[in-house]
């Protein structure tokens, strides 16, 4: 490893000498301080999106009220001051995901575009007729549709991992699958409807050996584990800030540099472009060709704080802390009457998927949320996992660093409540 | 207390429906079906209707759903049967005024469907609750692709 990445091991394990106080950590989001239907908030919907510290929240407001201005192209102060608050957010996010260099990161709305950029530039360039994208069952729709566009698109097809009742990769199918057509692997690091912790080192390995480059979909992973794109050598890896606990609408593309360089561009507009005539037209220089238009700035300089506020706690000391509440929550659950967890992966995190015996998802959640307690209900933009499972829906809560043990037990004295309602 | 405000919502008489559905079977020879689909709770339910001169003279369903939108569905076909088309689409009237809130219940024109009165206090849970009626609707226009609710 380089000498950035291991600094930033140094600074991880430095903070992870200190205790986790997570009474400090709650008192940092003032969205949690709030009554619910008269009884205070218990949020358990992370996995969906994340409440803000207030260091994020300043950060961004902060930003609007005196640094504010368009970015790259201005000589005034303020330009100077925007262009290096976003470019400075970049230098964060590399740092963070652990890449090598700052062209390396290109930002975009979230997850989900950073997925398309891939499909369509990347795709465009290297997946055609008759080739294959390999995903697995428990992708999110958003890891799924846009390598089925590409693949209607360009006449690939579109291959699919099958998991196991315990919500884990089919990894010898894995390896079946993974084939010369393959020419890129699609697979999330951490499902959100399950809450399994995928063996992407494995995956990437096996298709590296092959050739085959790999796409991490990182939404579920970034706000709980450390994420260390070089030594992974995955391809890509795209996070959204949103889940981070950062502002909607923002995220990253990790990509290598060897790979990017050769992708054509994905959207055209201003400041993706050097030059341009209408004979010819010369496009800007990595990350920003892949970057056109005015960009969500305010955006970038929540992500860059929401950074350093994850940071300031340590992801390492995050990842512990949830593991152990995650394994309380789990026990918990299991004791309630009737309930039965989607999802026994043996390595999870955060989220903990459950249906309940004679009751609808969509009938718990109302009935949660009378008792002040946020939960996903429904498909979760995984309808693929639903029909794996047999159910058209399940009931989540999913876990963030500012959840407590009397959160969990909250949630069973609400699914107390529900199976009292139905009684 | 809001298990009393829950009380509202999840009367007796809809739990009853949505544990022991009534007309819940398929019709073999049926004159109208659909189905319909509510995408954000994954709720799917297929409807038979036996319509002669121009008069419900059955109604049944299946499928899998919420609480509140099989009771509705159970309910709908108890409640329908017998009635003229016309009547049924100004019952479905009457009841979509009341689930949305925007006419309080009428004891008068809507007989036991005002237990779905409370239903207007969980605007998100109004598509459960009209799901087999807009199926119905689709079902009598004779439309082929299935009903959904977003």
């Amino acid at each position: 490893m380089t000498a950035p990445g291991n600094t930033e091991v140094v600074a991880r394990s430095s903070a992870s000498n200190r205790a986790f106080d997570v009474d400090r950590i709650r008192g940092e989001f003032p969205g949690l301080h709030q009554d619910i239907k008269g009884k205070p908030l218990v949020y358990l919907d992370n996995a969906a999106s994340s409440q803000k510290p207030q260091q994020v929240i300043d950060a961004i407001s902060d930003f609007y009220a005196h640094d504010y201005s368009n970015i790259h192209r201005g000589v005034h102060e303020l330009s100077e001051r925007a262009t290096k608050a976003y470019e400075s957010a970049r230098l964060k996010v590399q740092a963070f995901m652990g890449a090598a260099s700052e062209r390396e990161i290109v930002f975009v709305r979230g997850t989900t575009e950073g997925i398309n950029l891939v499909a369509d530039s990347f795709g465009r360039a290297n997946v055609g007729e008759g080739d294959e994208v390999l995903i697995t069952t428990m992708e999110h729709h958003s890891n799924i549709v846009p390598w089925q566009m590409l693949c209607e698109r360009n006449g690939a097809s579109l291959k699919v991992v099958p998991i196991n009742d315990r919500g884990e990769l089919e990894m010898e199918e894995f390896k079946k699958l993974l084939g010369s057509k393959t020419k890129i692997v699609a697979v999330g690091h951490v499902s959100n409807a399950l809450g399994t912790i995928n063996p992407i080192r494995t995956i990437i390995e096996l298709a590296h050996a092959q050739g085959t480059p790999v796409l991490i979909d990182g939404a579920q992973a970034a706000p709980h584990v450390a994420i260390d794109v070089r030594e992974l050598d995955c391809d890509f890896y795209t996070i959204s800030a949103h889940k981070m606990f950062g502002p909607s609408g923002m995220g990253a593309l990790y990509a290598k540099e060897s790979l990017l360089e050769k992708m054509p561009p994905y959207q055209g507009g201003g400041d993706m472009i050097l030059s341009v005539s209408f004979e010819k037209t010369t496009y800007n220089r990595l990350p920003f060709r892949f970057e056109a238009g005015t960009p969500n700035i305010a955006g970038a300089v929540g992500f860059g704080a929401t950074i350093d506020y994850l940071n300031g706690i340590g992801m390492d000391r995050i990842a512990a802390y949830e593991e152990e509440l995650l394994d309380y929550g789990t026990n918990a659950l299991r004791d309630v009457p009737g309930l039965r967890i989607v999802g026994e992966a043996s390595h999870k995190a955060s989220v903990i998927s459950f249906v309940l015996d004679g009751i609808h998802p969509h009938d718990i959640g109302t009935i949660l949320d009378q008792e002040g307690i946020a939960v996903r209900t429904g498909h979760h933009c995984a309808q693929p996992v639903m029909d794996r499972f047999g159910v058209a829906a399940t009931a989540r809560a999913s876990l963030a660093l500012y959840n407590t043990r009397e959160d969990i037990d909250r949630l069973v004295e609400g699914l107390a409540t529900v199976r009292e309602v139905f009684s | 207390m809001s298990t009393d405000a829950l009380r509202e919502l999840y009367q007796e008489v809809i739990l009853d429906h949505s544990k022991k559905p009534r007309n819940f079977r398929e019709i073999d020879n049926a004159s109208h079906d659909a189905k319909g689909h509510n995408p954000l709770c994954g709720d799917r339910l297929s409807l038979y209707v036996v319509v002669e001169d121009g008069v419900i003279r059955d109604m049944s369903f299946k499928g899998a759903g919420c609480a509140i939108s099989t009771a509705s569905a159970s309910m709908m076909t108890e409640v329908l049967k017998g009635k003229t088309q016309a009547e049924a689409e100004a019952l479905f009237e009457s009841f979509h005024g009341v689930v949305t809130g925007k006419t309080d219940a009428d004891e008068d024109a809507l007989g036991k469907l005002a237990v779905f009165a409370g239903v207007r206090d969980y605007p998100v849970r109004v598509k459960c609750a009209t799901l087999a009626w807009h199926t119905l609707n689709a079902a009598l226009a004779e439309k082929e692709e299935a009903v959904s609710t977003e």
